[in-house]
């Protein structure tokens, strides 16, 4: 099972490190604390939004996850920051990764 | 440690024209070596390309090209900052004693591919430089209570400083209201906030002291450098509003050279954005946080060439590999006072500054006479 084989079905999985726990991101086979092994975690999210813009119709954001993990998503109504989100659809198309969230 | 001084330069005007790379190469050197017919070029021990084009064996190629047969020759990326970390690798090769005089050149196509970062997917689809701009932008605005009106003084300013410098993109000055107007690329970033990537090349020649006392009588030699990467991807910045990487290879660069901010007297920053000279400003010590802009603004009001004379990225137009060496030879040039109706008032002691992805890393320069 890897991150993008799962992002590719439209699920958005953790790594974790099987030593330490540490959440390693971006995702990699390795732990970048404890070189241990990683394996992915199927987790319900709940992210924080850090800062927005918007361009055209749509806003995209600095969402945070488990205070350290940062990814830039699509959000098509207004955020506020610090609002509380979830990846609503997720996925790899022409080898770029996108996520959406509500 | 051997001193290391920047004997000869040479550059090429900065344009949208479509020019292959290997040529873009040999334009600035050859400029170079015609400025300076003295120079023996079996002399030079290394050459190093900065390059973000996906070409080939570059060194080499642009060595047989201006007739050099180095010791040494290979290319160096690294995004926007390919620059300066080629003319730490020479100050390296010379200090180490490896080499006794190195040639960096560095060019750049329009359409490099190193505007954008395919490997940081934590960006999602928001890959471009224009999002994390646009993130910088709003976040600066909102901690400091910034308007849009005042960062577009930064490109304001910066247009009307490259106007005195023939070799730059741009050949405009544009008001306030010019860039307010320009074409919305997102919420918080005009398209004259931006800089533009273009086709350009720009040479410096670096040598052992022994060799610069040799051939001339105006060296600038290279003091502090200081550098450092906190991450590859824009998500992982801890802040928003400053710039870690800067303000480390900042202090680094001035321990070394013994000095402090207040005794820099005109320097080069990485204004890719309007908001990043600003942050720049703060982040390497020249202002407090949020008083970047007023900075900016002062220098503008007083028509004081002290930050970008040549015009920075903005006003210069960015060819990702050419453009920390072009930064230098402004330096050098300002220090040298041979910098004409960009020249600021006396200048001792320089500073450049040269930035990658979002300053995920930074590389700072001092230099003096």
């Amino acid at each position: 099972m890897s991150f993008e084989n799962e992002l590719e079905k439209g699920q958005f999985c953790l790594p974790e490190c099987m030593s330490c726990k540490k959440w390693v991101w971006p995702p990699s086979e390795f732990c970048d604390r404890c070189n241990g092994e990683t394996s992915l975690k199927k987790e319900e999210l709940k992210g924080k939004i850090i800062e927005f813009s918007k361009q055209n119709d749509n806003y995209f954001c600095i969402v945070e996850f488990y205070d350290s993990i940062r990814i830039m998503a699509k959000m098509t109504t207004c955020p506020k920051k610090d609002q509380i989100v979830k990846i609503s659809k997720c996925g790899i198309i022409d080898g770029s990764y996108f996520f959406h969230i509500i | 440690m051997s001193e290391v001084g920047i004997i000869a330069y040479g550059t090429s005007p900065f344009t949208k024209e479509d020019h292959k790379i290997e040529s873009m190469l040999h334009k600035s050197t050859n400029d170079l070596f015609k400025k300076n017919p003295s120079i023996n070029k079996n002399e030079i021990d290394a050459v190093l390309v900065s390059t973000n084009n996906n070409s080939k064996y570059l060194s080499p190629v642009l060595s047989e090209m201006a007739g050099i047969q180095p010791k040494i020759a290979h290319s160096i990326e690294s995004l926007c900052n390919s620059g300066t970390n080629s003319i730490v690798s020479a100050f390296s090769y010379i200090s180490s004693g490896l080499a006794d005089m190195v040639l960096v050149t560095g060019a750049e196509r329009y359409d490099s591919p190193g505007q954008i970062l395919e490997w940081d997917n934590s960006r999602g689809e928001f890959k471009h430089p224009i999002f994390w701009a646009s993130i910088f932008s709003k976040s600066y605005k909102r901690e400091y209570g910034i308007s849009d009106e005042q960062l577009a003084i930064v490109s304001v300013k910066n247009h009307k400083q490259a106007k005195e410098n023939s070799n730059a993109l741009s050949k405009k000055t544009y008001t306030v209201e010019d860039v307010m107007n320009s074409k919305k690329l997102t919420e918080d970033l005009r398209l004259l906030n931006c800089s533009r990537p273009c086709t350009g090349s720009a040479s410096i020649l670096l040598a052992s002291k022994e060799v610069t006392d040799k051939y001339t009588d105006m060296p600038i030699w290279i003091t502090g450098i200081g550098q450092k990467t906190t991450s590859a991807g824009f998500t992982k910045n801890t802040s928003l509003t400053s710039m870690e990487s800067t303000a480390i290879a900042g202090q680094s660069a001035l321990k070394m050279s013994n000095r402090n901010i207040s005794e820099i007297d005109v320097a080069e920053v990485h204004d890719a954005f309007s908001v990043c000279e600003p942050m720049i400003l703060e982040s390497l010590g020249f202002t407090n946080p949020g008083e970047g802009i007023n900075m900016s603004q002062k220098l503008h009001e007083e028509n004081n060439f002290m930050i970008n004379p040549r015009g920075g990225l903005i006003g210069s137009g960015h060819p990702l590999g050419a453009t920390g060496i072009s930064q230098t030879i402004e330096i050098v040039q300002q220090l040298q006072k041979t910098a004409e109706n960009r020249q600021t008032n006396n200048p001792k002691t320089g500073l450049v500054h040269n930035m990658s992805a979002a300053a995920t890393s930074s590389t700072v320069l001092v230099l003096e006479k």
